[in-house]
């Protein structure tokens, strides 16, 4: 292990699969963080839609879409039409509900993952990784995988993206709004309605274009919705519900415990996982960015 | 003196239905299984400031969350210009022109104070409607921390906040939930001016108050509650006459 941690190469790549892995998960955790803070609702087919997006690009790829970017584009749309439709056909019937809801979405991710099976079969399907960025950059004698740092800077691009909507924008206002006293919201005449629609198809689009975007480094497979739905979990639980700062570092913070964890300690992966969160569930309850008393 | 009068008596015989622009009709609320409002009856007339009296626990606030759809009235009915309002959503309640604001003023704490009365704005088709540049104009203290976040505001101005959220959906009734408590006395003057002069501008206000002076020296019309029944409504005259009364029902001597 030490002799691990002292070498350099090896440092340096564990540190670009752990930004990486930090990247994908925001664009997943931010979604569901934004839906947690707005909705109440934890929703449980935010790793299917992930899953969904990542095969829905495999297929877009092979149906000739010429390029990753592309289908991850296309995908997210599709991803964020179907979180739409699940929304306000399923969803706002329960609403108020939570135990309904919950139940609702977790049923319906184990309907998706079948769906999957019978559709994809059970074989990992791979995405290849974008030409322009297939190359693998060299500096100061390290090789890097272009790719998972364009994944970084996209993951970057987002968030800043998200920034802007959020914090910049009335639509923006009127989500924190919601976040900050959802029945007040209400009474001043914000259709929040509306507002759990638009939330949940951004979070899904980004959740479904993230599945694809991550396609090079984790591939589609049978179990991909269950391997991400806990670090999403673990993401917003940590950086606090409805805040995207927290999902941010959440999720590089992630990336690296579980990077570095199953590197080093594979037997331990989970605990290594898990720990951060359980201490942070214990001393901090509303999360390292939650708003106190929220 | 009517003292005990019967539910709503007042209301119907002053001028009749014509100038109702919200009306209670015999509202039975729940929370859960405690009977809270026993057929409330009240009546707000254009241009008027009603004010809603009665002890801690007597279903004020109750009755404030049944008319903007907090709550949805087991029985009776809710009008606002004649049309049926109870059992509608709280967005569409607001929309149709009811503005609210809560007791404890719940601003939204983390976002600006502009934001605050950005989210609220509603351009909806009246000759003079509300901006924020008004509302600045009526508390100009709010002009000077547009940026700040609402949650650091003090208690008064929280309040003043509080009320221009309201204004900017342009409601056609006010509901004010206890505006003045926990307040400086200066504060409450303060506030005490801004509502007579929104009555100026036409506007018809419920006044829920604890404050008795503040609700008596601004208020038309006087309903009474206890334990949520109506147990008085008249003209505030007959109630400023009657101190001994007042204390009974209200506790305040
Ligand atoms: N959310 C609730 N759930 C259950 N009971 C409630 C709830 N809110 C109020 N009550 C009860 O309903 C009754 C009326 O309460 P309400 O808040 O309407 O009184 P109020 O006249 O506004 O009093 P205050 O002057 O203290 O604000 C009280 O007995 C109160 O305990
Ligand atoms: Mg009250």
């Amino acid at each position: 292990m030490l002799a691990q941690l002292s070498n350099s190469n090896f440092l340096v790549i564990q540190t670009l699969n752990s930004l990486s892995l930090g990247g994908l998960l925001f664009l997943l955790a931010a979604g569901f963080s934004l839906i947690f803070g707005l909705m109440r609702i934890a929703n449980l087919t935010h790793g299917s839609l992930f899953m969904l997006g990542a095969y829905i690009g495999v297929s877009l790829l092979e149906a000739g879409v010429p390029n990753l970017w592309l289908a991850a584009l296309a995908g997210g749309v599709a991803t964020a039409v179907l979180g739409g439709l699940f929304e306000r056909l399923v969803l706002r019937s329960l609403a108020g509900n939570s135990q309904g809801q919950v139940l609702v979405t977790l049923g319906v991710s184990f309907i998706v993952a079948d769906l999957c099976l019978m559709l994809w079969g059970g074989d990992p399907l791979p995405i290849q990784t974008p030409e322009s960025v297939r190359s693998p950059l060299r500096v100061a004698g390290f090789t890097f995988p272009a790719y998972r740092l364009v994944v970084v800077a996209l993951a970057i691009v987002v968030a800043i993206g998200l920034y802007v909507l959020i914090e910049r924008t009335r639509l923006g206002a009127m989500i924190r709004a919601g976040v900050d006293d959802m029945p007040m919201a209400r009474a001043v005449g914000i259709p929040v309605s509306r507002l759990f629609t638009i939330v949940f198809c951004l979070g899904a689009g980004l959740a479904g274009a993230g599945g694809i975007i991550g396609g090079p480094i984790l591939s589609a497979y049978p179990g991909l919705d269950a391997d991400m739905l806990p670090l999403a979990l673990i993401v917003v639980i940590l950086g606090g519900v409805g805040s995207l700062a927290g999902a941010f570092i959440g999720s590089f913070l992630i990336g690296f415990v579980y990077t570095f964890g199953s590197a080093l300690v594979p037997d331990l992966a989970y605990v290594i996982l898990f720990l951060p969160m359980i201490l942070v569930i214990a001393f901090r309850p509303t999360g390292l960015f939650g708003r106190m008393g929220a | 003196m009517v003292i005990e009068s019967a539910p709503g008596a007042a209301a119907l015989s002053a001028g009749g239905d014509a100038d109702v622009l919200l009306r209670l009709d015999r509202v039975d609320a729940f929370y859960g299984d405690s009977h809270v409002l026993h057929a409330v009856s009240l009546a707000l007339r254009e241009r008027r400031v009603l004010a809603l009296l009665g002890r801690n626990g007597a279903g004020k606030t109750t009755c404030m969350n049944a008319i903007i759809g907090f709550l949805s009235p087991r029985g009776g009915r809710i009008t606002l210009g004649g049309t049926r309002i109870e059992g509608r959503s709280p967005e569409a309640i607001a929309r149709m022109g009811v503005g609210l604001v809560p007791q404890g003023r719940r601003i939204f704490p983390s976002l600006s104070v502009r934001e605050n009365l950005e989210v609220a704005a509603r351009s909806a088709g009246v000759s003079d409607p509300w901006t924020r540049e008004r509302v600045n104009e009526l508390f100009p203290r709010l002009r000077e921390r547009e940026r700040q976040a609402a949650g650091s505001l003090s208690g008064g101005e929280q309040q003043m906040l509080a009320i221009g959220r309201a204004l900017m959906g342009n409601p056609r009734v006010l509901l004010l939930d206890e505006p003045s408590e926990g307040l400086a006395p200066l504060i409450v003057a303060e506030v005490g001016r801004t509502i007579a002069a929104l009555k100026a501008q036409g506007l018809a206000i419920v006044l829920v108050e604890q404050n008795l002076r503040l609700a008596l020296d601004l208020a038309d019309d006087v309903v009474i509650l206890n334990t949520g029944r109506v147990v008085f409504d008249g003209p505030a005259s007959d109630v400023r006459d009657n101190d001994a009364w007042v204390s009974h029902h209200l506790g305040v001597t």
